[in-house]
């Protein structure tokens, strides 16, 4: 039986050099991390990185080749799914389609031995429907409830036996936009007030990254960066981590100087290019190829003929289009230098300066302190 | 609308009309033809002679014994075969690899591309005096007799109706979806609760389809008896041969041929009934 109480500092679940290999592909390479108790934990990266993998090695569906994962302390490798303390939310839910709501939520708890009775399971049943707000539709046939319905009975059936660790597997992929976000939020709340770990997989950043306590994105079966929402927002530690978090203007160049305090680096198009490395990434060497990650929000857009300070540096070009998202606007410049830029601009500095139209003639700075020089891996 | 609606009618009609045809030629009317002759009277040389008279259904307890033969041995073999064919289904549809799996498919077929006449006569070698009853001989065992038995029969059964059962089932099975059974597993079932619980309820389907079309099918058989059995064993089948082709008592065949079919109508609609009972909504077709 799981421990509600709960250590923050106490490892749920880990993995210790954990490589899965599939005839010749390798899908799992070398993996080692540990997810705190009660941590909402997320594996993000795009399909075939091995992130449905590594969930499924926890789940007991997929034994590692190389490597052990620990439960609790206790290492898992060779037991079976069905002796596992963990239980998952199936991408497509996979519900059974020959029993109703009730039947199916019931399900873990008529596998245990001995038995609970059964008023035990209708009234535990009972209850896990209302956690989910689905009280009252016990009775129904699954292929009868909606997507966000069906998604919470999977919901229910997995919290329903206690698990240490609830494992989401795209839990969210087959639902619209508007119904994802409210289940996003449903998730998050469901998962303090049950208090266990959850252990997300997305290939959805903006997913990943509202809901999470940590993120691990991953790359062909290693781990690329792990760290918070906002470390890996603010301090990716390559382009890779940089491109899949957010949204981020890139340019390529060729080191010149790589001092602690700023790298300067000549781009493509001959200019000289300044920044700071992450702290936590590799040191950069004079004569590597690197480049400049400018997150929209950073650079400001002016007027062509606006003279902008000296510390900063500036691109010319002309707007190409506007999206109005309310509290931002979201510019694409055609620059002379680096081909388009995408540049957000709040909507305090669109009405204190002037906005933009499509043909207008701009020049775009930012400072050097808030841009990041990073490697390719 | 109007004009189109009778295109629709026309082009429907005359899209069934060879089934509707066929249908009426090749069954409705023989149907007719063989009630009429159990009425009828044996003519004295054989063949039908008109009438109308009930003493060929009085006579049909002296055939007694081909019918509990056919009532017995059928839902025996059905049910062995449907034993049989099971495992193999599901090692098919679950276990194998990918790659062989047309290979045994196709090598579930093969045996259908030889007659089943030949093949049912390959066993009466098998089962004969100097088959496996000389094989056992030679352990210690004698005097064991396997032609001629219900036993033979049965066997003969197995064999030659396991395709008709394996490949519904099969089918059910592989459209089964996988991560129903990953999920009961994750939730605590174990393999065998697993199959009881999702893998078992969800091949009903195919079960009964398989069960269905053997059994119908066996009810008719009269090849596999007269090899097998040896006139010991004989189905309403043989019965029929004799009637029709030796003894040429039309009425009297005609008699047990409409029994037959009543018999036949009774069981697959309580069975149907049975399959059927508690199932709405979809997913429930037969296949």
């Amino acid at each position: 039986m799981p421990d509600h109480s709960s250590n923050s500092n106490e490892v749920d679940i880990e993995f210790r050099n954990a490589t899965k290999r599939f005839e010749n592909v390798v899908a799992v390479d070398d993996v080692s991390l540990s997810v705190e108790r009660g941590a909402f934990f997320s594996f993000l990266g795009p399909s075939g990185c091995g992130k449905t993998t590594s969930l499924r090695l926890i789940a007991g569906f997929d034994q590692p080749s190389e490597g052990d994962v620990f439960i609790s302390g206790a290492s898992v490798v060779g037991i079976p799914p069905h002796k596992r303390p963990v239980n998952m939310v199936f991408q497509q839910y996979a519900l059974f389609p020959h029993m109703d709501v009730a039947e199916n939520i019931g399900y873990g708890l008529r596998q245990r031995s001995p038995k609970p009775d059964r008023q035990d399971i209708t009234r535990r049943v009972d209850e896990t429907l209302e956690m989910v707000r689905l009280s009252g539709y016990g009775k129904r046939r699954v292929w009868e409830l909606s997507g966000g319905q069906q998604q919470r009975v999977a919901l229910a059936r997995a919290l329903i036996n206690h698990p240490t660790c609830l494992l989401l597997d795209e839990p969210l992929a087959a639902l619209d936009r508007k119904l994802r976000r409210e289940m996003q939020i449903e998730l998050q709340t469901l998962q303090r007030d049950v208090g266990i770990t959850f252990i997300l997989v997305t290939h959805d950043q903006e997913e990943a990254l509202s809901m999470s306590d940590r993120i691990c994105i991953m790359r062909e079966g290693r781990i690329v960066q792990s760290g918070s929402p906002r470390e890996l927002y603010d301090e990716p530690l390559n382009r890779y981590v940089a491109d899949f978090v957010g949204k981020t203007n890139f340019f390529d160049g060729e080191i010149i100087e790589a001092r602690d305090s700023a790298i300067t680096l000549k781009s493509e198009s001959g200019q000289v290019l300044v920044g700071v490395q992450p702290k936590k990434a590799a040191p950069l060497v004079n004569g590597s190829r690197a480049c400049v990650a400018v997150r929209p929000e950073m650079i400001s857009i002016n007027a062509a003929d606006k003279n902008v300070g000296d510390d900063s540096i500036a691109l010319h070009g002309e707007v190409m289009n506007r999206i109005f998202l309310g509290e931002h606007s979201e510019y694409l410049v055609a620059t002379v230098e680096y081909g388009e830029v995408m540049v957000l601009s709040p909507k305090s500095v669109e009405n204190s300066n002037r906005s933009f139209a499509p043909g207008d003639r701009v020049s775009l700075s930012w400072r050097p302190e808030s841009v990041l020089v990073l490697g390719d891996t | 609308m109007r004009e189109d609606g009778k295109t629709n009618f026309w082009l429907t009609a005359a899209l069934l009309a060879p089934t509707s045809m066929w249908f009426l030629f090749m069954l409705i009317l023989p149907l007719i033809v063989i009630l009429v002759f159990s009425f009828g009277e044996r003519a004295a040389v054989g063949g039908y002679a008109a009438g109308f008279t009930l003493e060929q259904y009085a006579n049909l307890p002296s055939r007694l014994k081909a019918f509990q033969n056919t009532m017995v041995i059928a839902p025996v073999g059905t049910l062995l075969s449907l034993l049989v064919a099971y495992p193999l289904a599901y090692y098919l549809a679950l276990r194998v690899n990918r790659r062989y799996k047309l290979i045994l498919l196709v090598l579930v077929i093969v045996p259908f591309w030889t007659s089943l006449l030949v093949r049912t006569y390959a066993w009466i070698f098998i089962l004969g005096g100097r088959g496996i009853p000389t094989l056992l001989e030679f352990i210690g065992i004698e005097g064991v007799r396997l032609i001629n038995t219900p036993g033979a029969v049965l066997v003969g059964i197995v064999y030659g109706y396991l395709p008709l059962m394996v490949f519904p089932i099969f089918v059910s099975l592989e459209k089964l979806d996988k991560t129903l059974l990953e999920a009961s597993s994750d939730l605590g079932g174990s393999p065998l609760k697993t199959f009881m619980q999702i893998t078992l309820p969800l091949s009903t389907p195919g079960i009964a389809t398989g069960c269905m079309l053997v059994f119908i099918l066996l009810m008719g058989e009269f090849l596999i008896p007269a090899f097998l059995g040896g006139g010991k064993v004989f189905f309403i089948g043989n019965a029929l041969v004799d009637l029709f082709l030796q003894s040429r008592n039309w009425p009297f065949g005609a008699a047990v041929s409409v029994t037959l079919v009543v018999i036949m109508l009774i069981t697959v609609t309580l069975y149907m009934r049975l399959i059927m009972r508690g199932k709405t909504g979809r997913d429930e077709s037969l296949m």
